[in-house]
């Protein structure tokens, strides 16, 4: 348990990092490349709290899918190489002032209440609980999941018809 | 770690996506400043969940992270079909119903 305050620290930093560089680099596909890396640090994060499953559906989802199709979006709309794919951004200081003032109003509660929860012991395995919590409780809005997926899958194929 | 010090991130976390998502200018920027926001709200599910040693969080995690996959994947669609029409992939130059 030790390893766990090292592992937070590694990972905080990086996904902050990363997270800046994100909203930050001027060049849209070096975006989203920064994004798959904070999107990997999640996944780590998830990891120092004892859910893998999470950490392998983030990894599998978003590192995989989210940023697969992002990099289609930006090939199809702008070119990988040259003047398009530069971005620049506008009113920066009206986003760090509303940015700044939301992490501020936080802090000040989190600093209000202090959430000093002990950390209970892992009770038997979390992805067996997690499963039979989707299948049991949870079963009726993970039928309607599958209902927005197919909704999606329509919606996505109907946009992407071919001129006709 | 304590569960403040993992708040205390998704919080940081959540705000750098919210200045990308209200700086940036084309559309796939904004909705990756999105993805790093939802980002921060499952840091808080799992954090919550692994310390009150109740999994429904985790099990919203699943759902938020399965809606999130469709939204962008429905998000970017509707991007290539406005630039297939309109040529631009920048915010600012969508004002078609503006008066």
């Amino acid at each position: 348990m030790s390893l766990e305050p090292i592992a937070f620290w590694g990972l905080a930093v990086a996904l902050l990092a990363s997270a800046l560089a994100v909203v930050l680099t001027r060049n849209l596909f070096h975006s989203v490349l920064y994004l798959a890396l904070s999107l990997t640090a999640t996944a780590g994060l998830f990891l120092a709290l004892d859910a893998e499953f999470l950490a392998a559906v983030q990894l599998l989802l978003y590192a995989g899918g989210v940023v697969t199709i992002a990099v289609f979006a930006i090939v199809v709309t702008e070119r990988l190489v040259g003047d398009r794919i530069t971005q620049t951004s506008r009113q920066l200081f009206t986003g760090f002032i509303i940015a700044g003032a939301l992490l501020v109003a936080l802090l000040a509660i989190f600093r209000r209440g202090p959430l000093t929860v002990p950390r209970p012991a892992v009770s038997g395995d979390l992805t067996r609980a997690i499963g039979q919590s989707l299948l049991t409780t949870y079963v009726l809005p993970f039928e309607l999941l599958g209902v927005l997926f197919l909704a999606a899958l329509l919606g996505a194929l109907y946009f992407a018809r071919p001129d006709d | 770690m304590t569960l403040q010090a993992y708040l205390t991130l998704a919080a940081v976390l959540f705000c750098i996506g919210l200045f990308g998502v209200i700086t940036r200018r084309n559309t796939i920027g904004i909705l990756l400043g999105i993805e790093l926001m939802l980002n921060a709200v499952n840091i808080n599910l799992v954090a919550f969940a692994r310390f009150l040693g109740d999994v429904s969080g985790m099990v919203f995690t699943v759902f938020t992270i399965s809606i999130t996959v469709a939204e962008v994947a429905l998000g970017l669609a509707l991007v290539i079909l406005i630039f297939r029409i309109r040529r631009t992939a920048v915010a600012d130059h969508l004002d078609l119903l503006k008066g």
